[in-house]
């Protein structure tokens, strides 16, 4: 298997122009099905640093990798004692942050990455997330902070520091777990190339997260066509509801 | 086994949710509840959205009423015209309380009103069913106790437009049974709750109505409001899980079968106190997440999703 990877790989670096430092990149899977007894998935993300000039030795090679899922706007609140209760007092919204965002590194973020290229690339889970403009800065960045460690409790957000593994400055590769309760739509991974905390070059992929036939067909059902969903979901409680209660009465007599 | 469900939107355990369905069906069985009073707090816990919750549990009223309408209409114990009296009322509350849901759903404050409003109705029902119980008990002992008078005349016989119940051999205004009528009706569409637990009391108490058509025509009147409310929550915030609801539906059918066998052998008046126990301690745990310090004082809403 990993020669046949090494093969297709090595075969790939060949078809490409010319330039510094490279990167190709392949996953294990491109289709996420979310079918009834979905618990999570692994996804392999794995590639070859493919190089024309021979390899500099007056710095390390880094590589980053993010998996981002579609991007959605959300409203945090916070909860305040209000007659004894705790009650949502306060809420700032969020243009768009990834309903998914897992980044890893081939060591600790903040050692292979300036500021000024995180800006640029956006790759730190706090640059992921579009705030809106709020009328207190200060407190905002308290509420964003909140999203990425709720998020981070689900296991939505993830920061994988040092999960990379670099072969012989060429090959890499890493795992980033799916867990059970993502949305479906287009997550996208990014592959960055690094030297002395400056992207040198970037690779982009997509996998497809979407519903299994019958879930896709039920929630394109709910949405679309309402009232039928409705409809169905009484003609099954009447169906099981006296169906049930007709079949024992007739299992007892 | 975990399922994922497809509204919800989250993965959840099988044998949680069948056990959920089976358990709560054991005790409607047992005790002739509906249970759902029951099962839509449960469905918090375990970490269904609460409008997914409200949602499928009026879905699954329907499922675990059907049977016993039919039941009774074969056996001509439902008063038709007051049941259509009280539903009319009750198709009114459920719009009302459809209305509010999607209001407080976009304010933000959604899951408050459902919570709040369990602590308040599980407390009274709790606490008048541990009282009623321990009444029966005392009354069990002593059998010369005071007996409560089922039928009096009081303020609901002296209002205007009345008209003649003859199945229940009344003549009164249809202002209270229609008010009653809207009241379970924003119950069943902000709870999820088929209301029975108010409607019975009402019914006997303030409407005076003669005990051999209480459960029937409450039956009725539960299940075609929780149909129409089921509609009304497919329609507006296309919250009902139709995954969701099979697991809990099979779970409660079959559970009911064996709560009515296990009721005919046990004691009643006992176990009614467990039940009236377990109502409470859902009652507390709800009110204990709202009165203690959370963990996280934050929360995320996605607009348009649960």
């Amino acid at each position: 298997m990993r020669g046949v990877v090494l093969f297709i790989l090595l075969g790939m670096l060949s078809l490409l122009p010319a330039r510094a430092e490279e990167v190709i990149v392949g996953l294990s899977q491109n289709r996420v099905s979310l079918t009834v007894n979905y618990e999570g998935s692994e996804i392999l993300i794995f590639g070859a640093v493919r190089r024309e000039a021979p390899l500099p030795d007056d710095s390390d090679l880094d590589i980053i990798v993010t998996i981002e899922g579609p991007p959605m706007p959300a409203v945090i609140w916070r909860k305040a004692r209000r007659l004894g209760i705790w009650v949502n007092t306060e809420s700032q919204e969020v243009r768009a942050a990834p309903s998914f965002y897992a980044v890893a590194g081939t060591a600790p973020l903040s050692d292979i990455l300036s500021a000024e290229a995180d800006l640029t690339h956006r790759i730190s889970t706090r640059l992921a997330i579009f705030e809106a403009r709020g009328p207190d800065p200060r407190d905002a960045a308290a509420f964003t902070e909140a999203l990425i460690r709720i998020r981070q409790g689900e296991q939505l957000y993830q920061e994988l520091d040092s999960t990379v593994a670099l072969q012989r400055d060429t090959l890499f590769n890493t795992r980033v777990t799916l867990p059970k309760n993502i949305v479906e739509g287009t997550y996208t991974a990014r592959i960055f190339l690094l030297r002395d905390g400056e992207v040198l070059n970037e690779a982009e992929t997509f996998i497809d997260v979407q519903k299994a036939v019958l879930e896709r067909w039920l929630y394109n059902m709910a949405y679309d066509r309402p009232a039928l969903y409705g409809l169905m979901a009484l003609a099954l409680a009447v169906f099981f509801g006296w169906g049930a209660s007709a079949l024992f009465r007739f299992v007892r007599s | 086994m975990q399922i994922y469900l497809p509204i919800a939107e989250t993965s959840v355990n099988a044998f949680t949710l069948l056990g959920v369905g089976g358990g709560v069906g054991v005790l409607s069985g047992m005790f002739g509840v509906g249970g759902g009073f029951l099962i839509t707090p449960l469905l918090f816990f375990i970490g269904v959205p609460p409008a997914v919750a409200v949602a499928t549990g009026v879905n699954q009223v329907v499922a675990s009423s059907i049977s016993g309408v039919l039941a009774h209409l074969k056996r001509k114990t439902v008063d038709l015209r007051m049941g259509t009296v009280l539903l009319i009322g009750g198709l009114v509350g459920s719009i009302i309380g459809i209305w509010f849901f999607n209001l407080m759903q976009r304010l933000g404050q959604l899951d408050l009103i459902v919570q709040l409003s369990y602590v308040i109705f599980l407390g009274i029902i709790g606490a008048l069913m541990l009282q009623e119980s321990l009444r029966a008990l005392r009354r069990s002992k002593n059998p010369h106790a005071p007996r409560r008078k089922l039928h009096t005349h009081n303020w609901v016989h002296n209002l205007p437009w009345k008209m003649k119940f003859r199945a229940s051999g009344l003549y009164i205004s249809v202002v209270p049974p229609l008010l009653v009528g809207v009241g379970v009706g924003i119950l069943a569409a902000i709870m999820g709750v088929g209301g029975g637990f108010i409607l019975v009391p009402a019914m006997i108490y303030l409407l005076g109505m003669p005990t051999k058509v209480v459960i029937g025509t409450s039956l009725f009147q539960v299940t075609f409001v929780a149909a129409f409310t089921t509609m009304m929550h497919a329609l507006t915030n296309y919250s009902v899980d139709v995954m969701l609801a099979i697991f809990l539906i099979l779970g409660g059918v079959i559970g009911a079968q064996i709560g009515t066998r296990i009721g005919l052998r046990l004691k009643a008046e006992q176990l009614r106190i467990l039940l009236a126990l377990l109502v409470l301690a859902v009652c507390g745990k709800i009110a204990l997440d709202l009165l203690l310090t959370p963990s996280e004082v934050y929360s995320i809403s996605i607009p348009g999703r649960f």
